[in-house]
């Protein structure tokens, strides 16, 4: 098979920088913790309300300002509704579905993943700025999908 | 071993027989009109979401947003696809289908438009506001579900009929490599028979028992990941037809040669080994998948960027040696020598520009944890409508210019040409500003598949609105070109004057050797296979065995 040599270098060129860049990628999941959120804990998404913690939503301190957020995602809305933690914070979100699916974002952060029964999600992100962060879903999940959303404040 | 390819002198310049001519028609004007009534869909939600107008209170967002994706990306491609794909393999074997072949193209055509009745009724009666990715637990009628497993055994059948077109060719040409089309067409048909399957599995074994309600609960991670397996083999589907274009008839309309026969066809296999094995990176932020997994994923999806390079330098090679040929000279020269003012031309042309993007954002969305930046968001739309919204319809535009005249016997006239030159500068004057402002949007947390809102006047919701009113302008801009469109093939079909229309086959300028290893398909089939088993059969074992407690139906909307 007769390859033109400008295609022998082209074609090089683009591998070359495609194999780099896989291997910048891994490094960044791997060696520098980056990975997408992966969680592997299950639940009942029929038993969510009764199962601890996410019977009782909300922020738990477990550190010098570090907290975790258990939140339930439901057609359509967030639990708890209202969220606030000092500048500096690291937050640690948990969150499950009782119905379908839905989405979990932070717009300008790093913050977004699916929420799907019977799993749960979790991310982790830390606080830096004080502001009124909009935590909206991001799936479509029914007619009132346009006004799930709640807010994270940070002061 | 390698053999030449036969000489194509024979069959050039045969037109396509009436009876086939018929079939593949009947196919691209079912495409078409769902593309019509899509595009008001689509026009719809634009003008919504850009805050312009409210719907009717007997209609919602999300009932159009379900008929726009369910008609635009699975009717208006397949239907569209596959009655090109018939068109092409008939030119490239003698000009016709043979008996068997007629037959079973049509069995296709009768289920696929039952099954797209059954899911646009169900969707109108809003029982299937599911959207086109019909996520479960959301649950529609049942007749939804059936109606799409019909759309997927239609175009199986469809698959067969070519199939059997290729055997007899082989029979009738033994030691001969196939002509380039057909070897896509099969290469296409092999990627969606076996990218299908887990959908069909997904539909048949877990859905439709479910939304009957003979099983109480289904298991959603394991629907997401069969989807999946289908959903992105479904975006090279839409592709590989361009390609075919792009490739094959392209060289022929801009009067120069097929670049090479086989870096073409290895295009192909590749594209049939690595479109597949890749699912994962549409669940990169979902739980219940672990990153390694994840990252093998990305791994096999990257790889397309090769078939993608020898593409872009196959296309440039193509323009350049004939705009050269034409007399072009110096280092840009031959580029002003390309048939610019012919549509055939044209219109794919502009779509392989936006494809450039395109593919650039295509790296980005699949890029692991990157995808953390972009994910569901608008971004994500724009994304794919300057892929198969502009790359892939702009080359079925073009398409369509020189085939629904070859079909019926008409030719494009000086004047149909410019209404489509209109046509194609409308689309693309839409599609960039609609995407444009998806792109921008998208970078700042606006969210995909979602009515107007502005968060409850969130400050930064209501910094989104701008782009929301030039996603609106650009959508009504689409909707004129739809409707032109529309309208020039409806001339093309009735009333355009009787003559012969050319079907551009390209041909290499000498003969090439082909390495005789390319047309082994049991070594190809045999690697996909390999592939899937090493992507997916751990995963999808664990997601049986250890699966997380089931979910029953929901009706939200």
């Amino acid at each position: 098979m007769h390859l033109h040599r400008f295609e022998k270098i082209w074609l090089m060129l683009g591998a070359g920088g495609l194999a780099l860049f896989i291997v910048l990628l891994c490094v960044n999941a791997f060696a520098m913790g980056m990975a997408p959120p992966s969680n592997m804990e299950m639940i009942d998404p029929e038993k969510v309300m009764e199962t601890p913690p996410f019977d009782k939503p909300g922020l738990k301190q477990v550190g010098d300002k570090e907290f975790d957020a258990y939140m339930t995602a439901f057609a359509f809305g967030f639990s708890p509704t209202k969220m606030e933690v000092a500048v500096g914070s690291t937050v640690n979100f948990h969150v499950t579905s009782p119905d379908v699916i839905h989405g979990f974002q932070i717009p300008e952060t790093n913050v977004n993943f699916m929420v799907l029964p019977g799993h749960i999600s979790s991310a982790t992100y830390t606080f830096d700025e004080p502001g009124e962060y909009l935590i909206l879903c991001n799936e479509y999940c029914g007619a009132g999908h346009q006004v799930m959303a709640t807010t994270i404040i940070v002061k | 071993m390698v053999i030449a390819r036969k000489e194509e002198i024979k069959i050039s310049h045969a037109p396509i027989a009436p009876a086939t001519a018929k079939l593949s028609l009947a196919y691209v004007w079912v495409a078409y009109v769902a593309f019509g009534l899509a595009a008001l869909a689509g026009m719809l939600q634009g003008m919504v979401r850009g805050g312009i107008m409210e719907l009717p209170s007997w209609t919602n967002y999300y009932q159009i947003l379900t008929a726009h994706g369910v008609l635009m990306a699975l009717i208006f491609t397949t239907f569209f696809i596959v009655g090109f794909i018939f068109s092409g393999v008939a030119r490239t074997t003698g000009g016709a289908l043979h008996g068997t072949a007629l037959k079973l193209g049509w069995i296709g055509w009768i289920l696929m438009v039952v099954g797209t009745a059954m899911a646009v009724v169900t969707i109108l009666r809003n029982e299937a506001s599911v959207l086109y990715t019909f996520y479960a637990p959301l649950k529609a009628s049942p007749y939804f579900y059936i109606g799409a497993a019909l759309l997927v055994v239609g175009s199986w059948i469809a698959g067969i009929s070519v199939f059997t077109s290729y055997r007899k060719w082989r029979r009738e040409n033994k030691g001969q490599m196939s002509p380039l089309f057909l070897f896509m067409a099969v290469t296409t048909y092999i990627m969606w028979i076996i990218a299908t399957l887990p959908v069909a599995a997904e539909v048949l074994f877990q859905l439709i028992p479910w939304s009957l309600g003979l099983t109480p609960t289904i298991n959603v991670m394991l629907s997401r990941t069969l989807f999946w397996f289908f959903g992105h083999p479904l975006v090279y589907f839409w592709l590989m037809p361009a390609y075919m274009a792009w490739y094959v008839c392209i060289p022929r309309i801009i009067g120069g040669h097929v670049f090479s026969d086989s870096l073409s066809r290895l295009a192909f296999i590749l594209l049939l080994l690595f479109s597949i094995p890749v699912g994962f990176h549409h669940q990169l932020m979902e739980p219940g998948i672990s990153a390694g997994w994840k990252m093998i994923h990305v791994t096999l999806t990257l790889i397309v960027v090769i078939p993608s390079l020898m593409t872009a330098f196959s296309m440039f090679a193509i323009f350049e040696t004939s705009g050269r040929k034409k007399g072009g000279v110096g280092l840009f020269g031959w580029f002003k020598k390309l048939p610019w003012t012919d549509v055939r031309f044209f219109a794919p042309f502009v779509g392989m520009l936006f494809f450039i993007p395109g593919g650039a954002g295509g790296i980005i969305n699949a890029s692991n944890q990157i995808n953390a930046v972009v994910h569901n968001t608008i971004w994500v739309t724009g994304h794919f409508h300057i892929t198969v919204g502009a790359a892939v319809a702009m080359t079925f535009f073009g398409v369509s210019f020189w085939l629904v005249p070859a079909l019926t016997g008409r030719t494009l006239t000086k004047t149909a040409n410019r209404m489509a030159m209109v046509q194609t500068v409308f689309w693309a004057v839409g599609m960039f500003l609609m995407s444009l402002a998806m792109h921008t949007m998208g970078l700042q947390g606006a969210p995909r598949r979602t009515d107007y809102t502005t968060y409850m006047d969130h400050p930064l919701a209501l910094g989104w609105m701008d782009y929301q009113r030039v996603m609106a302008f650009g959508g009504g801009l689409l909707f004129v070109s739809a409707i032109l469109m529309i309208l020039i093939l409806l001339y093309l079909t009735f009333y355009a004057p009787k003559g012969n229309t050319e079907y551009p086959i390209g041909e290499t300028e000498t003969k090439q050797e082909v390495p005789r290893i390319l047309e082994r398909w049991p070594v190809w089939v045999g690697l996909v296979a390999f592939l899937i088993i090493l992507a997916y059969g751990y995963p999808i074992m664990e997601q049986i065995q250890h699966q997380a407690p089931g979910s029953p139906p929901f009706k939200t909307w």
